[in-house]
């Protein structure tokens, strides 16, 4: 048995029990999880092969060729192996731009999706829907992080990943968490020189993840973490309690000038890696109508769920760190938990039968978040990375909107986020908010004196990815729809046909 | 701005504001401009600066590119193919042209 690989838009089936949206750890393992129970499945994921950033491009590498990846990203053939050998149909390169939940009235209506596929959109209908997109970067506003040769930590990696490629020239990372010291190591590993780790923690934080060391010493994680800390510190030049961070250049970076204990420095680098943490990608949820809902722990917006996943929009699951950070290991076991509860939702699994399937994986995952309060607390970004204090910083890189404007709006009176798009046009741009979103909240919570949770975030609309109108127009229609527009019948109507004017 | 350190064992040629760039099949075409030494991929639309990819990962959409004449096209989630025509992009695009939209 293998996938049926999806290449063009007309081999979807009009209707799946369960779609999956995203190949990594999550969406692969409730794939896999649904399909060997009998449920027609479709993936559709943006990447060409599965594994999603975590274990990108896993089935075109190899330990002798890419020993510098490391035993943890290794773990993802197995899982990426399994799912390429199961039942389900799998459309990778396809972009998901809407989904529509399903609607009360009708209670065979499952939700919709919106998909494009090599130039070609198409819906596709399910009867639910497992939302694996994972997390993005929090994004680092810091003056000159607009510059050519400044990328994300992430980016970095995925070019290890991808293109067995690391940064050329002087090489700086600066943020915070443990990516960050993962990524120095892997660069290392594969023989890049760093100048510098300039680490933003706030060292303030420490005292308050005292108390959740015990739990952390008792989680998978921290022998790692310190095997991790202690190479990178061996190796590289790491200057802690960085703060004042920014970027200078004619073009593209030349320096980088930071303050450490009271001495502010200044050194050349060719390329920056920024890095803080990582946040639910949401925009999927978010438009769908799901409940999003600040996790103050992890200073996020993320959907609202049951211990299963089931967001607030009927038939829509999330499962991984789209629905709460907490890394790969535990979203696999998520995806697997998410696609047993839908599976008995639609009534493929019988009661008893979801409830044997998700014994072991639900103690399994309880495992996994072990640990994640003292990560969680211990690397909060510091309040001044959230919420730039310098003025000239750009926060929406699109609509280059810099902090600030946002601060001279809020003072005006713009009443929330969606405002502040009215006066700025923050949030507009080609990316819709993604590389802002979590500064503009950040900025007026400071501003206010006010919770996040009490500020909200952006109202997201479809289509949440760039569609072409051609492809819209192009999509195939109902027959209700052609007589609502035509007043004809759709058997004398031909999409051909031209319009003519009065 | 990025450096291969594992050889292009099969390799695509494509071109870039014409310029022939080559690189390997299955790279994104974002991460085969970065280890071809092209550090700008477009002009702001607000600002006229110069940027470039920032996520490779679809997030920031700082890597658009017009490909075989459609514009906006994030280019680090396309594959490059042998005689890709790539350009970079001056500010907003532009509307009018015979490209369906």
């Amino acid at each position: 048995m293998s996938v049926r690989l999806i290449n063009e838009a007309a081999q979807f089936a009009p209707k799946y029990d369960l779609v999956v949206v995203g190949a990594g750890p999550a969406g692969l393992s409730a794939a896999i999880e649904a399909s060997a129970s009998g449920a027609s499945v479709l993936v559709v994921d943006e990447n060409a092969a599965p594994g999603g950033q975590i274990y990108r491009a896993i089935t075109r590498n190899a330990p002798e060729r890419q020993p510098f990846l490391g035993v943890d990203y290794w773990k993802g053939r197995e899982i990426a192996e399994s799912f390429l050998q199961s039942p389900a149909d799998y459309a990778p390169a396809t972009t998901v731009w809407s989904l529509n939940p399903a609607t009360t009235e009708d209670a065979s209506a499952g939700p919709v999706l919106g998909v494009t596929l090599s130039g070609v959109a198409r819906t596709v209908e399910a009867r639910a829907v497992i939302l694996a997109t994972g997390a993005m970067e929090r994004p680092m506003p810091v003056p000159g992080w607009t510059l050519p040769g400044v990328m994300s930590a992430g980016a970095a990696q995925i070019a290890l990943k991808t293109v067995s490629a690391i940064p050329k020239g002087r090489i700086v990372l600066a943020g915070c968490g443990p990516l960050l010291y993962l990524l120095a190591a892997q660069l290392i590993e594969a023989g890049a020189d760093i100048e510098a780790l300039l680490d933003t923690a706030d060292k303030g934080q420490r005292l308050a993840a005292l108390r959740h060391l015990p739990d952390f010493l008792r989680s998978p994680y921290w022998l790692k973490g310190l095997a991790l800390l202690l190479k990178v510190l061996f190796r590289t030049k790491v200057v802690t309690g960085v703060t004042a961070l920014s970027i200078d250049g004619d073009r593209k970076a030349e320096s980088v000038t930071f303050e450490a204990g009271h001495r502010r420095q200044k050194i050349p680098a060719d390329c920056v890696l920024l890095h803080q943490g990582v946040i639910p990608g949401i925009n999927l949820a978010s438009a769908a109508g799901c409940v999003i809902e600040w996790n103050d722990r992890q200073r996020a917006f993320q959907p609202r769920t049951d211990p299963f996943g089931r967001t607030t929009a009927p038939g829509i699951l999330v499962a991984g760190d789209g629905a709460e950070i907490a890394g790969a290991q535990h979203a696999a076991a998520a995806g697997r938990i998410s696609a047993a509860a839908t599976l008995e939702d639609i009534g493929i699994l019988s009661n008893e039968a979801a409830a044997s399937r998700l014994i072991a994986v639900v103690r399994a995952r309880r495992n996994y978040l072990r640990g994640r309060a003292f990560l969680d607390t211990l690397y909060l970004p510091a309040q001044q990375f959230r919420a730039p204090t310098q003025p000239e910083t750009i926060v929406c890189r699109c609509e280059e909107v810099r902090a600030g404007r946002l601060r001279e709006a809020i003072a005006l009176g713009a009443l929330g986020p969606n405002q502040l798009k009215t006066f700025l046009r923050c949030g507009m741009g080609p990316c819709q908010g993604r590389m802002c979103a979590s500064t503009v909240t950040e900025i007026m919570a400071t501003e206010h004196g006010l919770s996040p949770a009490e500020i909200g975030t952006y109202r997201l609309r479809a289509p949440v990815k760039p569609l072409r109108l051609a492809e819209l127009a192009a999509l195939p229609q109902t027959q209700d729809a052609i007589f609502a527009v035509t007043g004809r019948e759709a058997t004398d109507y031909s999409p051909e046909e031209k319009g003519t004017t009065p | 701005m990025l450096l291969r350190i594992r050889d292009a064992v099969d390799k695509v040629t494509f071109t870039f504001d014409g310029a022939a760039v080559q690189a390997a099949r299955g790279d994104t075409l974002a991460a085969a401009l970065l280890a071809a030494g092209i550090d700008t991929f477009r002009i702001s639309i607000v600002g006229r600066e110069p940027r470039a990819p920032y996520c490779l990962m679809g997030v920031c959409f700082e890597c658009l590119v017009t490909i075989d004449d459609i514009q906006n096209r994030q280019s680090c989630l396309v594959e490059v193919q042998e005689g890709m025509v790539v350009t970079s992009q001056n500010g907003a695009r532009t509307i009018g042209r015979d490209d369906g939209l």
